[in-house]
């Protein structure tokens, strides 16, 4: 964190100035570390043994917080009796298709009930005294029981102590009177687990009582800067704005299938029509009528997985003609780096709109792939188009930061020479387009024709004024004035609005986001300091914070509580809850929606209003998390048969093969990491082009052991190279003891740390980490596995030319006797 | 360092003096210089105006020099005047351009009034300013170096003064014996014989103080040119002293001494760089300090 | 960002709480993008994280990277294992100086001496101390003698290449003119450089220094906040959390001016034997 996110690290250096115990959980001891009380290294890739040996020992000492399991989690459904778990499968959750690859979660379902469907959750079958063998809260015990603290040595090689050191200091700072926090990045996300990971971190967080309340929670520090956002109104293909699924080409044919697919019987997803509509209305505007369903058939459809990597193998293939890449690096960034420099270069034309000259621009005529002579500029048909882009200085707008806050920015700087905002070059593109179509009878071309496209544009360059697009996103009434807030949305085309989630930011005309009332001035919640979605409420799930009967848990941890005489939600934070529900309320059999909610549903976005300790549905890779190996790893999963992620995405290509994985994973035996440091951004393209940061951090390194350093014959300032069966790559030699050696299941296991933002271009190259990695994807989010892999180190720099590739060739051939 | 101090990776606490080769030349010229003011001085008011007649011009020609050495070694050489824009106790650098500028100003225009031939009592009063402001003027130099944070400069301050002197005395007499006229050059001898004898006395002082903060001077730059100015000063020192009939033998020593005297000042001025470029030595230096406070009871 | 209200005459300074330090250097770059200095060149040292190596003509802050092999407790505490219902599992005293792998960091920068070596030394003028009692240089008068470099006993001030001049920190001089916080410490996220009135940081950091030996912070001790020491105390001092060399800061550092008068005495002393070695080359030979 104090590497990635400084600023926001001032908080934890302010709590611990205020007593507050740090510990951090990394392969690496880091500049975080420094500060932490104490660091714990562990093997990269092994965190689910670490928290699964912290759930099982929360359960085994009846250390969990009772009344708020009981009340707000689902610990005490009761699961159908098909259910099997790991311990009885090898490994594997029963439904498990391996031809397929894939689970089938009918055995995970409730007793009585497929969450599936949305149906009658109200009156299922629950043990509330949690000794029900087939009650969630028995499950986690049985799963968890084999995650003792040795085992959590021999997965981790964290020492008992200092597991045990952990383990108490949650245990005794969590309960009434105290709240734990968990902040994680992409340390925990980037792994062919990594969703199951969070899903270890939420089960612990439940059981304690730590969410909802103040100084709990589990915080994912985001990524660039208002990647939030880029989620919340999504770059992702099969999001639409506000978490809406993407509509799919055969499933969701109506509008009608659609919002049935879509609508919990329960909470506020049960107005997932009003939101749809509410967006297509200010999508489509006066075009949008309910005769043609909002213009719902306009949308496009999902048919399968079009991900970026999914995309990329597709190019290979010839499948994709043009690509436009806004902001993004994927020669340097993305994982097999050099996989995506070979599929640009199928591509007929490529536009990069970018800061830098970045490497995704510049393949076609300076890549290693060049050098290597796999690829000669002359056959490389691509054109390649680079539009230079303002920067965030040099524009208005607003940033979505980790805690859902926006945050507004003014213009600091106009942009220089032809660099244009993203904002202005979309809009700009869309009215040329439209312009070009204007005469088009063609019925596919009334989906770009039907669009408001009409934004005020202000100065030299006609910028679209942002202001306008934030009123849109807030939306309005069929008067045109702007929502209060997404309570007010509707779906009979009365109310248009472009993210439901983030109505109310323009609340009474005003631009909510651009609040900036020193904390000094208001309450310690601080909510005039720009606006959080939804509702402006800081923190989520917030009816937690009181006990069932309404009252806060505690003096100390009070935040949101039931007010007698007034009869509604009061406190610190906007309630997140319906403000006069009773705490003592029980919905009527036939309620729908948010009336569907019980004084107790205190998580009003999940079907049955409980946190999920148990995930019947909605997850790839089973309804608990269990610790599999990672894709490749140098040891055997020491706790069951199955050795990695049975779901995981593999990409089965030439360009992609795999490291062996377990017994010893020679010819790679040390396990490889990739991260950040403080003084380099990403790929590169706004830190590899600044004297002022490069300058911090000139070359690209591989921070290794003293001991790997004497066995491999490394020597610290000079080189090394790193190989892999993608590729090899040449780094300095960082020698550091920050990088200890572990004990893990009886062997040594040396790790590997490697910073990813290096690439070729800029004025300080240097090597990049992602041509050593696979395409290989957790199957929930597809996320990249970046943060665990195998390698082998060799001292001297790496062979140029041809050569590169013959001993990339020669060390695989090793793997197979 | 004997006892292993801790350091930063090894690196320099202090930065490196930013002097290039003039400095040493200019420590060299201003000594001799001065110190042949001086000669002059006593040649004339003894009446070995002989003497003083062909000295002066070594003064002279040392009192030109400094100047232009000194204005070259500025990273701004326009700016040179700005060295008399204060008048500045605390900095040896202002007090020495100033008497810089007093000495150069009296050495030129007594040689200047030596080649007119007239004003005689004027040109007197010169050689007698030119005297009195050149023994100063070979000796501050020794200040410029010991006020500074340099170890093996700064801990030497109590003998560098010496030194200088000695070599200045050392080269001037030297400097006499070359230039002097057949008859009159005993005095010059004698001068260079006392002034090698004290320089190589007070180099042998300094070490001992400096004890282990010394080393600069044993190894590296710092010895080389250390040793040869023992050595040249030495065998100098000896031929001067052995035979004062063959003429060979004391121009060899003359010259001896006066190479000497150069190594001299360049070993002192190497050694600076040494021991500034090795933490140790600053670490060293200051711990021993803390200790001996300590020991004194004082707040360490 | 609120305007601050300097006082003319009030000493202002800095105390730079390296327990707090997280390296991320971003008092370097504001630094550098304030006051336009020259980039320090792309060297990979391999020394830790350290890639600009102290401070110069270009680098007027620099933070320094340590990291230190733990001294080994006598084991860790063992009772968390037998009890693990124990309050407080990290209890069990350690011996004293013990510590884990420790990753130290430091923001070092120019200490604005109270008597300040580079100042005294200045034949120019062109170093000066301000309304604020720090010390800056004014380029336009310097001429480069580099004098002020070997009084230094930081190591801080240098001669720049490119134009020849001695360039060091300023303080932000015109930010404090602007009432503007100086650069770094406005970049600075963990308050680990703290600007403000001397006596006030001066106050503040004896606090801190008991907060973290109460805490069990190993080695915590100010640097250059005695008005005793060997430069009367800096007006830029620090909180460290080892001895001073280990961060490559002088352990007990000393204004060579301080014997400035010793040293003309004796070199009057030296001029004197000088003289007296004249006049008795010529006592035996009257006249020629
Ligand atoms: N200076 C700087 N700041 C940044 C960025 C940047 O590039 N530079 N990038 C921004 C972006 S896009 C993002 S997403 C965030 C990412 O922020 P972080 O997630 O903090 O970034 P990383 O350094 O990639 O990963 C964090 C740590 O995870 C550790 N790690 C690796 N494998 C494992 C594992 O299996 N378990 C555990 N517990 N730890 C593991 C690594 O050693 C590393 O120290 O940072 C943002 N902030
Ligand atoms: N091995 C390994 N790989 C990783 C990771 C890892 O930890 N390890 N982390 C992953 C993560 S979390 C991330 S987020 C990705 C990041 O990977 P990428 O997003 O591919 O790399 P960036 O350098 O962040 O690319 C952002 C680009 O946007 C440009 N840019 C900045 N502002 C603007 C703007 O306003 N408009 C436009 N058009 N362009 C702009 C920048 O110059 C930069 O070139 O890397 C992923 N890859
Ligand atoms: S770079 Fe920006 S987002 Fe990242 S920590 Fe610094 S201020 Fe925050
Ligand atoms: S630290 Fe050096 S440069 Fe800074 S004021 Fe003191 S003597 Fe001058
Ligand atoms: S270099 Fe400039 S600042 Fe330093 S002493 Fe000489 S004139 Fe003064
Ligand atoms: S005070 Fe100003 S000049 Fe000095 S280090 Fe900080 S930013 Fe640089
Ligand atoms: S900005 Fe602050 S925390 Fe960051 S390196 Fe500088 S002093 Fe340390
Ligand atoms: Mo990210």
């Amino acid at each position: 964190m104090a590497e990635c996110h400084p600023v926001g690290f001032q908080w934890v250096v302010e709590a611990k100035a205020r007593g507050a115990k740090m510990f951090h959980v990394d392969p690496r001891f880091t500049r975080t570390s420094a500060l932490a009380d104490r660091h714990l290294s562990l093997r990269a890739g092994s965190d689910i043994a670490f928290l699964g040996g912290l759930i099982n020992y929360v359960l085994t000492h009846e250390r969990h917080f009772r009344e708020y399991v009981v009340a707000y989690t689902n610990a005490a459904q009761i699961i159908g009796d098909d259910l099997r778990l790991p311990d009885e499968l090898e490994g594997l959750f029963s439904g498990f298709d391996p031809a397929k690859g894939t689970y089938d979660p009918d055995t995970w379902q409730y007793e009585g009930v497929d969450v599936r469907g949305s149906v009658n959750m109200g009156d299922l079958p629950r043990d509330e005294s949690l000794t029900d063998p087939r009650c969630v809260f028995q499950l986690l015990k049985r799963h968890y029981a084999r995650y003792t603290p040795e085992m959590v040595e021999r997965v981790c090689g964290v020492p008992p102590a200092h597991f045990l050191e952990v383990a108490e200091a949650l245990c005794a700072n969590s309960g009434r009177e105290r709240t734990s926090a968990f902040v994680y990045s992409v340390g925990w996300t980037q792994h062919t687990v990594g969703v199951q990971y969070i899903r270890a971190a939420s089960i612990l967080q439940l059981l304690l009582g730590n969410v909802g309340r103040p100084g709990g929670g589990i915080l994912a520090l985001r990524g660039h800067a208002s990647i939030q956002g880029s989620t919340d109104i999504p770059t992702l293909y099969e999001l639409l704005p506000g978490y809406l699924p993407m509509p799919h080409a055969h499933k969701h044919k109506t509008l009608a299938d659609y919002v049935h697919a879509g609508t919990a019987r329960k909470g506020y997803w049960h107005a997932t029509g009003a939101y749809l509509v509410s967006l297509l209305k200010a999508w489509y505007g006066d075009a949008a009528t309910a005769e043609n369903d909002f213009c719902y058939g306009h949308l496009p459809r999902l048919t399968g997985d079009h991900g970026a990597y999914r995309t990329a193998l597709d190019m290979l293939e010839g499948l994709v003609k043009g690509y436009m890449l806004f902001g993004q690096n994927p020669a340097v960034g993305s994982a097999n780096s050099r996989l995506h420099r070979l599929a640009l270069g199928h591509l007929d034309w490529l536009v990069v709109r970018d800061l830098s000259e970045i490497e995704s621009a510049t393949f076609w005529r300076d890549g290693p792939e060049i050098e290597t002579g796999e690829a000669r500029t002359e056959e490389i048909p691509t054109e390649v188009f680079f539009l230079p882009a303002a920067a965030h200085t040099e524009k208005d707008g607003t940033f979505t930061n980790t805690q859902r806050l926006l945050q507004w920015h003014t213009k600091a700087v106009e942009p220089t020479g032809d660099c244009r905002s993203d904002l202005w070059f979309c809009y700009h593109l869309g009215r040329i387009i439209r312009e070009k179509l204007a005469s088009s009878s063609d019925s596919k071309d009334r989906a770009i024709l039907d669009l408001t496209w009409d934004y005020p544009t202000e100065g030299d360059h006609a910028e679209p004024e942002a202001d306008a697009v934030l009123r849109e996103i807030n939306g309005w009434d069929s008067e045109g004035s702007p929502l209060p807030g997404y309570l007010a949305l509707r779906d009979d085309g009365s109310t248009a609005c472009g993210c439901w989630i983030y109505s109310g930011c323009y609340a009474e005309g005003i631009n909510q986001t651009a609040r900036r009332k020193p904390g000094a001035e208001q309450t310690w919640v601080a909510p005039e300091w720009a606006w959080a979605w939804p509702d402006n409420r800081r923190i989520l799930y917030n009816r937690a914070s009181a006990a069932p009967d309404g009252t806060p848990w505690s003096e100390r941890k009070r935040y949101v509580w039931w007010d007698v005489e007034a009869g509604r939600w009061v406190g610190e934070d906007r309630p997140d809850f319906v403000p006069d529900r009773p705490p003592d309320h029980q919905p009527s059999a036939d309620a729908r929606g948010a009336d569907a909610l019980a004084g107790t549903d205190a998580f009003i976005m999940q079907a049955d209003g409980k946190g999920w300790l148990y995930v019947p549905d909605g997850l790839a890779d089973g309804p608990l998390p269990t610790h599999y190996e990672a894709h490749e790893s140098p040891v055997d999963n020491p706790l069951y048969r199955q050795q990695s992620n049975p779901a995981r995405e593999e990409h089965p290509h030439p360009l992609n093969p795999s490291n062996p994985s377990g017994g010893g994973g020679e010819p790679y035996p040390f396990v490889m990491t990739t991260y950040r440091i403080a003084e380099h951004h990403t790929a590169g393209g706004m830190s590899r082009w600044q004297e002022r940061l490069s300058e911090l951090a000139p070359e690209m390194f591989v921070e290794v052991h003293p001991d790997l350093a004497l066995a491999r014959g490394l020597e610290a300032g000079g080189w090394a190279t790193i190989v892999t069966s993608r590729s090899a790559i040449e780094a300095r030699v960082l020698v550091t003891e920050r990088l200890a050696p572990l004990a893990v299941d009886g062997r040594t296991i040396h790790q590997v740390g490697l910073p990813y933002h290096w690439g070729y271009g800029g004025i300080a190259p240097g090597e990049s980490a992602n041509d050593l990695f696979p395409i290989v994807l957790d199957p929930n989010v597809h996320i990249q596995e970046v943060k665990a892999a195998t390698c082998d180190v060799l001292a001297g720099r790496r062979p140029r030319g041809q050569a590169l590739r013959d001993l990339v060739e020669t060390h695989r051939r090793r793997s197979q006797p | 360092m004997d006892e292993p101090v801790r350091t930063y990776y090894g690196r320099p606490v202090l930065k490196e003096p930013e002097w290039t080769w003039e400095v040493p030349w200019y420590l060299f010229s201003g000594g001799l210089a001065g110190a042949s003011s001086g000669l002059v001085l006593a040649a004339r008011l003894t009446g070995h105006t002989g003497l003083a007649d062909r000295v002066r011009w070594v003064a002279a020609a040392g009192a030109g020099a400094s100047p232009i050495l000194l204005i070259m070694d500025l990273g701004r050489p326009r700016r040179f005047l700005n060295m008399l824009r204060v008048f500045k106790p605390t900095s040896a650098m202002s007090m020495g351009s100033w008497l810089l500028s007093a000495y150069a100003t009296a050495a030129a225009t007594s040689a200047g009034l030596a080649v007119w031939g007239r004003l005689p009592r004027l040109h007197l009063l010169f050689d007698g300013a030119a005297g009195l402001l050149g023994l100063p003027f070979a000796t501050y130099t020794a200040v410029l170096l010991a006020d500074s944070s340099i170890p093996v400069w700064h801990e030497a301050r109590g003998q560098l003064p010496f030194v200088f002197g000695a070599s200045a005395g050392a080269s001037a007499g030297a400097a006499g014996v070359l230039v002097g006229p057949a008859g009159q050059r005993a005095p010059a001898r004698r001068l260079a014989l006392a002034g090698a004898v004290a320089e190589l006395a007070a180099h042998e002082v300094m070490m001992r103080r400096l004890a282990e903060l010394g080393r600069p001077y044993e190894e590296g730059d710092g010895a080389r040119f250390a040793t040869a100015a023992k050595a040249c000063t030495a065998v100098g020192a000896g031929l001067l002293a052995a035979d004062r009939r063959r003429r060979w033998a004391s121009v060899t020593g003359a010259s001896l001494v006066l190479a000497g005297s150069v190594c001299e000042r360049w070993s002192v001025f190497r050694a600076g760089f040494q021991s500034a470029a090795d933490p140790a030595y600053v670490v060293a230096s200051q711990r021993r300090r803390l200790a001996e406070r300590e020991v004194a009871g004082e707040p360490a | 960002m609120k305007d601050l209200d300097l006082q003319a005459g009030t000493r202002y300074g800095f105390f730079t709480d390296t327990s707090v330090c997280i390296g991320c250097k971003a008092c370097e770059v504001a630094c550098k993008e304030w006051n336009q200095v020259p980039g320090s060149g792309f060297e990979f040292t391999a020394t830790s994280y350290d890639n600009t190596v102290s401070l110069g003509a270009n680098t007027w802050r620099h933070v320094a990277f340590i990291e230190q092999p733990a001294i080994e407790q006598p084991a860790i505490q063992q009772p968390a294992i037998q009890q693990p219902a124990c309050e407080e599992p990290a209890c069990g005293e350690s011996v004293p100086g013990a510590h884990d792998f420790r990753f130290l960091m430091s923001s070092d920068v120019c200490k604005h001496c109270t008597s300040a070596a580079c100042l005294e030394v200045c034949p120019t003028g062109a170093i000066f101390t301000t309304e604020f009692q720090t010390i800056v240089v004014q380029d336009d008068i310097c001429n480069g003698c580099g004098y002020c470099v070997t009084a230094c006993p930081f190591g801080v001030i240098e001669r720049r290449e490119t134009d020849g001049g001695a360039w060091k920190c300023t303080l932000c001089y015109d930010r404090m003119r602007g009432n503007k916080m100086p650069a770094c410490a406005q970049a600075c996220p963990t308050d680990s450089i703290q600007f403000g009135p001397l006596d006030e940081l001066r106050a503040r950091a004896e606090r801190r220094v008991e907060e973290l030996d109460s805490s069990g912070v190993v080695g915590a001790r100010l640097y250059g906040h005695d008005e005793d020491d060997g430069v009367a105390g800096f007006g830029a001092f620090f909180l460290l959390l080892d001895e001073p060399e280990v961060y490559g800061l002088p352990p007990d550092p000393v204004t060579p001016t301080r014997h400035l008068w010793s040293m003309w005495r004796t070199a009057a002393a030296a001029a004197g034997g000088l003289a007296v070695a004249l006049a008795g080359a010529f006592v035996r030979s009257g006249r020629g």
